[in-house]
């Protein structure tokens, strides 16, 4: 891996993720996070692993963005595009200090690690992870699947309006408001 | 190259998304941040695939894309399911659901 091209890609990561947390409009925020995951594959691309660039490009920056996407614009009334996205105040600097003691705590251990020379360097072949899926890994792989098929039936059993047999959905009361 | 930089690199992801997670107030923020994590876990995974050029780190690595669609997936539904019962989904508005 060529230590510039890594260098580059590190400092556009960093920047973009840093921009998601704290962009005060959620739309930005959202598209940073594209731009973050794009600069993902090109991270493992420089590792080659192509077919996981490939799978993340399809995946997150064509299917998750715009899911979220999608959950924006679903979740707020809103006229123009800027959606506020704040951070709490108080809660900025807990997290702040929660965040540097994890980095501090893993990247002393990460140099206290001895020797991790570089790695040999394989371009590994989209077949071989494919047979790899149904051969070794096979019971994972069904498990995962049947994963995914709950993961889609408690969504749309959640996301779906309740319009049948009932005629509203109950309202969960604000604090210091009546029920409806 | 060594490993050490990818590793940091991970590390310092993971910790700009647990800043997000614990100062974002709106629901969908913090859904995002926790991908940025999901994403700094999946970089590890590769570099460490990379280092030992073996198959079986991105094997791994698309187990976890997988799970992180999934609970994208689970985790918009109950946002979309809050701002339908509360017309707001700030996460400390959503203390009524607490038992």
């Amino acid at each position: 891996m060529d230590p510039i091209a890594f260098g580059i890609v590190a400092a556009c990561l960093l920047l973009a993720a840093l921009f998601v947390v704290t962009s005060k409009n959620l739309v930005h925020a959202v598209l940073w996070l594209a731009l973050t995951l794009a600069t993902t594959a090109v991270l493992f691309v420089l590792l080659q692993a192509p077919f996981l660039a490939g799978i993340q490009i399809l995946l997150y920056t064509g299917g998750v963005i715009t899911l979220m996407l999608f959950g924006v614009m679903l979740t707020r009334r809103h006229e123009r595009v800027f959606i506020e996205n704040e951070t709490a105040p108080r809660r900025r600097v807990p997290a702040l200090l929660a965040a540097s003691v994890l980095f501090g705590v893993i990247a002393s251990a990460t140099y206290r690690t001895p020797g991790l020379p570089a790695g040999p360097g394989r371009t590994v072949p989209a077949d071989e992870i494919g047979r790899s899926f149904l051969g070794e890994h096979l019971l994972a792989f069904e498990v995962l699947s049947v994963l995914l098929l709950i993961a889609m039936i408690g969504a749309i059993v959640l996301a779906r309006k309740a319009d049948f047999g009932k005629e509203q959905s109950r309202v969960i009361p604000v604090r210091g408001e009546k029920a409806t | 190259m060594s490993l050490q930089p990818l590793l940091l690199l991970s590390a310092a992801l993971f910790c700009v998304g647990i800043y997000g997670v614990v100062s974002r107030r709106n629901a969908v923020g913090i859904l995002l941040s926790v991908e940025l994590m999901m994403n700094a876990v999946n970089i590890n995974l590769v570099g460490f695939a990379h280092y030992h050029a073996s198959h079986v780190g991105q094997v791994f690595a698309v187990f976890s894309i997988a799970l992180t669609v999934a609970e994208v997936v689970v985790g918009l539904a109950l946002v979309i399911l809050l701002s339908r019962a509360r017309k707001d989904i700030a996460v400390d508005s959503a203390e009524a659901l607490r038992g």
